[in-house]
């Protein structure tokens, strides 16, 4: 095989696998806007402030210590125990309900039937509160996230790949990322289980059907609260595996909450109401900023991967302004 | 009455009027943002020794003093913010604590007569100071940071890097592309191979860049990172199981929190620096006695010792220093800014002086002059153990290629000085 093709067919896959960690925040957005027409701006936010709390909770750090030492004159920093990973999880996602509830409560209920540029607002200023709560609460340093996954390039892989490059020395085997390839795994896990839940369970159908017309559903005697409520759980829920999935690569720091910008053009392409279209999309998007940037880039300086995935998300949004998946939007008079 | 009038006159004027006997430095900080896990340290080092100084001298020549923290968040328009809003304290000094910051104050401080000290970041070619008359950036440049990587791997290849392969992942910004330039004037010196890999802000995705290495393999890779692109390459490369004892970063890519996400694999990482690392100075005893133990810390007192700690409290080293300078130049403890950047044109490090502070062989010894605002641009090099978590120094402060750097400062500095029509002689 040409080393070119080689080289090629890993860019490929590791686009591929770029393209899940991109979708696993678009999902999040996707999830929000479907159930409440809400473009959630504070979705980059709450992946960083899960993963924050992931890592207070299982290191046993105490919320607030700055706070409560200012205070009190105290030196509190820590428990003094350790919480094992899953159970960690399971504490954090119920932080995520408990912060869904709260939003739910004191935010979106007195929104209701505004306009969505309003609730668009009201979610910028929920990210930049939870931004400093979580600062405040869990201090600003970077923190090492481990709950166990592998990192690194795959030696399997790479050994068992090595033959096609026929002798040539300078192929050394297809790098594929074992947390990316983990991450495919549960963000595969991940959109069965959401499909089969808003297909098949009682509040999956309640939730489509407040997605499709809240005050119908509301009719039928739904609570559209409990359902927003729900919805925001299970954003939580994604922004934490990302949180985790990112967090892993880089810490967990200020910097997670700027994957959203990843998410947008990945939104724009898969649309904004489709599970399967922020998978598509984010394939697309990952596969296709890495072969600009094999291809094109070297011939303008690189660093291209930022701005053609707009450019790459412009393109299919002016043949499909609702996005690949999205609902065309019909205004009847 | 009228003497009761005329003394309550007094004290409110007295009251409402800034503490004249003060010196007063400003820090730029930035806390809060994507920057702060660099930020807080450098802020916690720079007011500590302050505060140390205060605590256990009564101040500098018997002047106390008063540092005013204001937050920039490391954004440009916030920090010219902080400038506006402090200079008329009485500032003696600004560390900016960012490139961007810099850019904007340099033609303001002048203006304004207020030095500036932007030590290892900001304008390069400012280290002439017959062109930039208020800006200071000794001990050392971005400039030397690429000579001094070069030097570093001539010295550990047997003098000749002919044919080897050198990688550039940067920052793609005005930053990050700082040593671009001397690193292709090294290479018609050198004959090595340079390659150039753009990073984009905030660099949390750098698939591409490492994969490009992954095929390339260079025999070193140099990195002028920051932020979230440090923590990612470090882990990237060890992604690719790429050697980390080749792979150098800038000195805003050696600090702790940028190898630890990384873990074990960080292991051999390593770092220029134009200071030293570590706990193990004096020094660190009487910020231990007289600022951490007496709850006077700027922060929680657990930064102590880190690299960015370490840095802002050197930078606070040698502006207390100058003011010294300036006192016993003008003859005066209240020094006025002008007669602070007086303090700082005429500064004199040497072993014994940083002996006798409690910081023996921290840093490089160097004066500096009219003519150059920059130092000597001495650079050492630092390396990550994983296992036991620490920074240590692994060569000495050595010097740059003065004759490559020279040659580029004199060219830009001239540029500078064309534009915006400055005459360029000593003040």
């Amino acid at each position: 095989m040409p080393e070119s093709l080689l080289y090629g067919t890993e860019v490929v896959l590791n686009g591929l696998m770029a393209g899940v960690l991109y979708a696993l925040v678009a999902l999040g957005f996707v999830l929000i806007y479907k159930a409440s027409g809400i473009f959630n701006y504070a979705q980059g936010v709450m992946a960083l402030f899960s993963a924050a709390t992931l890592v207070g909770i299982m290191k046993g750090q105490v919320p607030f210590a700055h706070l409560i030492n200012a205070a009190l004159g105290t030196e509190i920093h820590h428990f003094g125990w350790h919480v094992p990973a899953i159970l960690a999880i399971l504490l954090t996602m119920g932080v995520m309900v408990f912060l869904a509830w709260a939003v739910q409560k004191f935010v979106f209920r007195h929104l209701v039937n505004q306009e969505p540029i309003i609730l668009f607002m009201a979610t910028i200023g929920l990210a930049y509160f939870l931004e400093g709560f979580g600062d405040l609460m869990w201090g600003s340093d970077i923190k090492t996230l481990d709950v166990g996954l592998p990192q690194g390039g795959s030696f399997w892989i790479e050994e068992n790949t090595q033959w096609l490059g026929m002798g040539n020395e300078n192929f050394y085997g297809f790098f594929l990322d074992q947390l990316d390839l983990v991450a495919t795994v549960i963000a595969t896990i991940l959109v069965i289980a959401l499909v089969l839940f808003s297909q098949y369970t009682k509040q999956g159908r309640a939730m489509r059907a407040v997605a499709d017309d809240h005050q119908a559903a509301l009719s039928v005697g739904i609570s559209l609260n409990f359902i927003w409520v729900m919805v925001w759980s299970v954003a939580g829920f994604v922004a934490l595996v990302a949180g985790i999935m990112w967090g892993a690569k880089s810490g967990v720091q200020f910097s997670l909450s700027l994957i959203a910008l990843k998410a947008l053009p990945v939104l724009m392409l898969g649309g904004f109401t489709s599970i399967p279209g922020a998978i598509v999309g984010g394939l697309i998007i990952g596969v296709g900023e890495k072969l600009f940037e094999f291809t094109i880039g070297p011939l303008v300086g690189g660093a291209t991967e930022n701005w053609f995935a707009y450019v790459l998300a412009l393109v299919f949004l002016v043949f499909r302004p609702q996005g690949l998946f999205g609902e065309k939007i019909i205004e009847r008079v | 009455m009228k003497l009761k009038f005329a003394s309550m006159a007094l004290g409110a004027v007295m009251a409402a009027a800034p503490a004249m006997a003060d010196l007063v430095f400003p820090s730029l900080s930035y806390r809060t943002g994507p920057y702060a896990a660099g930020g807080i340290p450098f802020a916690d080092g720079y007011a500590d020794y302050f505060t140390l100084l205060n605590e256990r001298d009564g101040g500098i020549g018997g002047v106390p003093i008063r540092m005013i923290e204001c937050e920039t968040g490391y954004n440009t328009a916030k920090g010219v913010e902080c400038y506006e809003s402090t200079k008329g304290e009485g500032a003696l000094v600004y560390q900016p604590l960012s490139t961007g910051i810099t850019y904007q104050l340099i033609p303001k401080a002048t203006a304004d007569d207020i030095p500036i000290h932007s030590m290892g970041y900001g304008r390069t070619s400012a280290a002439n100071g017959e062109v930039f008359s208020h800006v200071f950036n000794y001990p050392g440049n971005y400039w030397d940071g690429a000579s001094g990587a070069v030097n570093y791997l001539l010295e550990t290849n047997g003098g000749d890097l002919k044919g080897k392969k050198i990688a550039l992942v940067y920052h793609n910004s005005a930053y990050g592309k700082e040593p671009i330039r001397t690193l292709e004037e090294l290479q018609k010196k050198h004959g090595y191979e340079l390659s150039l890999l753009p990073v984009d802000h905030p660099g949390q995705e750098q698939k591409s860049q490492w994969l490009q290495i992954r095929r390339e393999r260079p025999d070193f890779v140099l990195m002028w990172g920051w932020g979230v692109m440090n923590q990612v390459a470090v882990q990237e490369a060890a992604n690719i199981r790429f050697p980390m004892e080749n792979f150098i970063g800038i000195w805003w890519s050696g600090a702790e929190h940028d190898v630890l996400p990384a873990g074990a694999k960080a292991n051999g990482f390593k770092a220029l620096t134009f200071h030293n690392v570590g706990r193990d100075f004096p020094i660190f005893d009487d910020i231990q006695k007289y600022v951490v133990d007496a709850g006077k810390a700027a922060g929680a007192g657990d930064q102590v010792g880190n690299v960015l700690y370490n840095r802002g409290m050197y930078a606070a080293m040698l502006a207390a220093e100058a003011a010294k300078t300036a006192q016993g130049i003008h003859g005066t403890a209240d020094i006025t800014p002008s007669q602070m950047r007086d303090g700082m044109e005429a500064l004199q490090i040497d072993e014994a002086k940083m002996t006798a502070l409690g910081m023996p062989n921290f840093g490089p010894a160097f004066n500096v002059s009219c003519q150059n605002h920059g130092g000597p641009g001495l650079v050492g090099v630092t390396q990550w153990d994983a296992a036991n978590q620490t920074w240590s120094l692994i060569s000495d402060f050595k010097e740059t290629d003065g004759e490559v750097i020279g040659a580029l400062v004199a060219e830009d500095s001239a540029a500078y000085a064309a534009e915006n029509n400055i005459e360029a002689a000593c003040k």
